[in-house]
């Protein structure tokens, strides 16, 4: 499948792909991180060469929420577990990236602070993992006490969005708020039927892949940790993908940009800057691709 | 090589050297120049009148307490030049003498006033300081609501009257974390309380939440580790609350808000209920203390709030896990506040302490909103890639 990702669309540069991924006919199109905002879609689809077939999928979530009730209880129930596993997660990882942050500041023998580094690195790299592994323990069991194909109104909604997904010659993800995008692609299932190119930018190109990491360190209440959220579709492997990255990261501090490449590595830390275009093919990101190198660096992607 | 000559001397040292010093020398002085006169990290004050004596009051720890202007040879212009460091507030007066008669107004020269429950003060913006802009009105964040509501109270023995914020969007489906702020009336008048949450919600600097603004009887009293207040706020305004809006209903979803007494009256609500709050932000806090002796200083008002503090030092307790404490360096509250600090480590409580150039004052308080609130109850922007 061809994804190509872009960086934010504030100066929209979404004209000037379509054309190039020769593309013709009807286009979906997906706002839902935008949540009440969602129907607001006319700027973005006078990008497009036709007017999109919006997915309307936060309308729909809304809807599911409003005619079944006792779903909507099961969810609100999951969504406080959730929370209460991120908190655990947030104070696990706040000790864990303190022990990094010091031992990479000590002095002394070189060889011995490179090792206890990579040590303190391996134990945020296990709680990384436990929290993925606890958020796919804990949907899985949500979705089998309540299988969404057999809630009729998620059925019924699914089916809808199938449909314009089988005629549409593309997919248009927009940015917004990851956690609702993530929420929502989930629970109407669009991976499954998804079959056409995806293009997608900042919280959309997040929710392509298999980690979602939330990150701001240009917060109000100062930096926080980069925190992993779960999972998006899984189309992209192995790519974590950072928006707007010099506008969110302190990409001038090599320590900590350096500790986030090797604390999510093999996986590529990936900027989607603004004008950035990356075209994905099987999986492969283009050469060129700017990236986090375990140095703390920015570096390209050389061609393989 | 050398570029073009800057001049480094103050204004009002240029204009001291003219001859002949003539009023519309003056006129034209006054009218070019924003007073107090900020030159680099040198304020200078001025007035213009005739007395025997002028003087600049304050209240600035550091400096002392009255700032005599000296009169420009020969003309009815008076001045001071005054250190004020970067970004400093600095709230004052002009005091005149007229043989036995002594007089204290705002500077006339200076439109700048800082308003507080006590009247209003001048105020000089040093270098580096500027109004910040979530505390002005924006016409792009959608404005949330005020509901006024009255809540009988048994521990207080009378009706109570609490202003509710509701954020723009609040929906009855929402669940909402609960602020509770001490002198409600004045946060909302005085801190720009209302504009402030809009705007921070509208950015996404902070939770939707909904803030309860509560307002004292007999203030001294009640807010100086009052049991029958803790017991209002937890036994009875709080169950109401809860019953009434969308809330989270859980500690960590509950904060207690307050400066000065107020602050008193939050750390000691929360020291009574323990379980009750999840966070705490103190601004300025009262927390006045003795290591020895019984001399603090505050008089008979403050003689229930130190033998609270001082039993809380002996014995820190863990009242919530989250507690903001900003404070300004230039009260006198600046030591026993940074003592605090360690206090509250010491109980085993998370900690964010913020001191800025700045006094006693609301609007203090008020430029402090944006990193408390923002810690206490983040907003949603990590979530959000546009």
């Amino acid at each position: 499948m061809n994804i190509v990702l872009l960086g934010p669309q504030r100066t929209p540069t979404l004209r000037g792909v379509v054309p190039t991924m020769g593309l013709a006919g009807p286009v979906a199109t997906i706002t839902a991180g935008w949540q009440e905002r969602e129907p607001d879609d006319s700027e973005l689809d006078q990008q497009l060469p036709s007017p999109g077939i919006n997915l309307a999928l936060y309308a729909r979530w809304q809807d599911v929420l409003d005619r079944d009730p006792e779903f909507a209880a099961a969810e609100r129930r999951l969504r406080r577990l959730l929370d209460q596993l991120q908190d655990f997660y947030l104070v696990r990882l706040d000790h864990a990236l303190r022990a990094v942050h010091d031992v990479a500041r000590r002095g002394g023998s070189t060889q011995l602070r490179d090792d206890a580094l990579t040590e303190a690195i391996a134990a945020v790299r296990d709680i990384d993992a436990w929290q993925l592994r606890r958020i796919s323990d804990i949907q899985a069991d949500y979705y089998a006490a309540w299988p969404p194909h057999e809630r009729p109104v998620i059925a019924e909604h699914r089916a809808a969005v199938g449909r314009v997904l089988q005629e549409a010659n593309a997919l248009v993800i927009a940015g917004g708020h990851v956690g609702v995008l993530a929420a929502t692609l989930h629970l109407f299932n669009v991976a499954a039927e998804l079959s056409s190119p995806v293009i997608a930018w900042s919280a959309g190109a997040m929710s392509l892949t298999d980690r979602i990491l939330l990150f701001h360190d240009r917060a109000p209440q100062g930096p926080g940790h980069p925190e992993l959220y779960g999972t998006g579709l899984s189309l992209l492997r192995g790519v974590v993908a950072l928006p707007n990255a010099s506008r969110r990261l302190l990409l001038g501090d090599p320590i900590r940009m350096g500790l986030l490449a090797r604390r999510l590595a093999p996986a590529r830390c990936v900027l989607l800057e603004a004008g950035t275009r990356l075209d994905v093919d099987e999986g492969r990101l283009p050469p060129g691709t700017r990236v986090l190198a375990d140095t703390g660096r920015v570096t390209q992607l050389e061609a393989a | 090589m050398s570029g073009p000559a800057v001049s480094r001397r103050l204004a009002i040292n240029r204009l001291r050297e003219r001859r002949p010093l003539e009023p519309a020398v003056i006129d034209r002085f006054l009218a070019r120049h924003d007073v107090p006169i900020v030159e680099g990290g040198r304020c200078t004050f001025l007035y213009r009148g005739q007395a025997d004596e002028v003087h600049l009051v304050h209240r600035t720890l550091g400096l002392p307490e009255r700032i005599a202007l000296r009169r420009l040879h020969g003309a009815d212009l008076w001045y001071a030049v005054v250190e004020l460091p970067e970004g400093s507030r600095f709230e004052y007066q002009i005091e005149t003498r007229h043989g036995e008669h002594y007089q204290r107004f705002n500077d006339p020269l200076n439109s700048r006033l800082a308003h507080s429950p006590v009247g209003a003060s001048s105020v000089c913006y040093a270098r580096g300081y500027e109004v910040p802009d979530w505390t002005q009105p924006n016409p792009e964040s959608r404005p949330g609501t005020l509901v006024d509501l009255t809540v009988p109270s048994r521990a207080l023995r009378r009706d109570t009257g609490v202003q509710v914020y509701l954020p723009a969007r609040f929906r009855r489906s929402g669940s909402y974390p609960l602020l509770i702020a001490h002198d409600g009336s004045d946060y909302l008048h005085y801190a720009a309380a209302k504009t402030v949450l809009d705007n921070l919600i509208h950015r996404l600097d902070i939770a939707e939440m909904v803030v309860a603004f509560v307002s004292p009887g007999d203030r001294l009293v009640e807010y100086a580790d009052f049991a029958a207040h803790a017991r209002y706020l937890t036994a009875e305004l709080v169950p109401r609350l809860e019953a009434d809006f969308p809330l989270l209903g859980n500690p960590n979803g509950r904060c207690l808000m307050g400066a000065s007494f107020g602050a008193v009256a939050a750390l000691s609500t929360a020291y009574r209920y323990p379980e009750s709050y999840g966070s705490l932000l103190m601004q300025s806090g009262s927390f006045v203390f003795t290591d020895i002796g019984n001399d603090h200083g505050g008089g008979p008002v403050f003689d229930p709030v130190v033998k609270f503090v001082n039993r809380y030092r002996a014995a820190p307790r863990h009242v919530a896990e989250r507690v903001f404490v900003s404070c300004g360096v230039y009260e006198p509250l600046i030591i026993p506040n940074r003592s605090m600090v360690r206090t509250f480590e010491d109980a085993g409580m998370a900690v964010r302490y913020l001191e800025a150039r700045d006094g006693h004052s609301w609007e203090n308080w008020r430029d402090r909103l944006r990193e408390g609130l923002s810690w206490i109850f983040p907003g949603p922007q990590k979530f959000y890639y546009e």
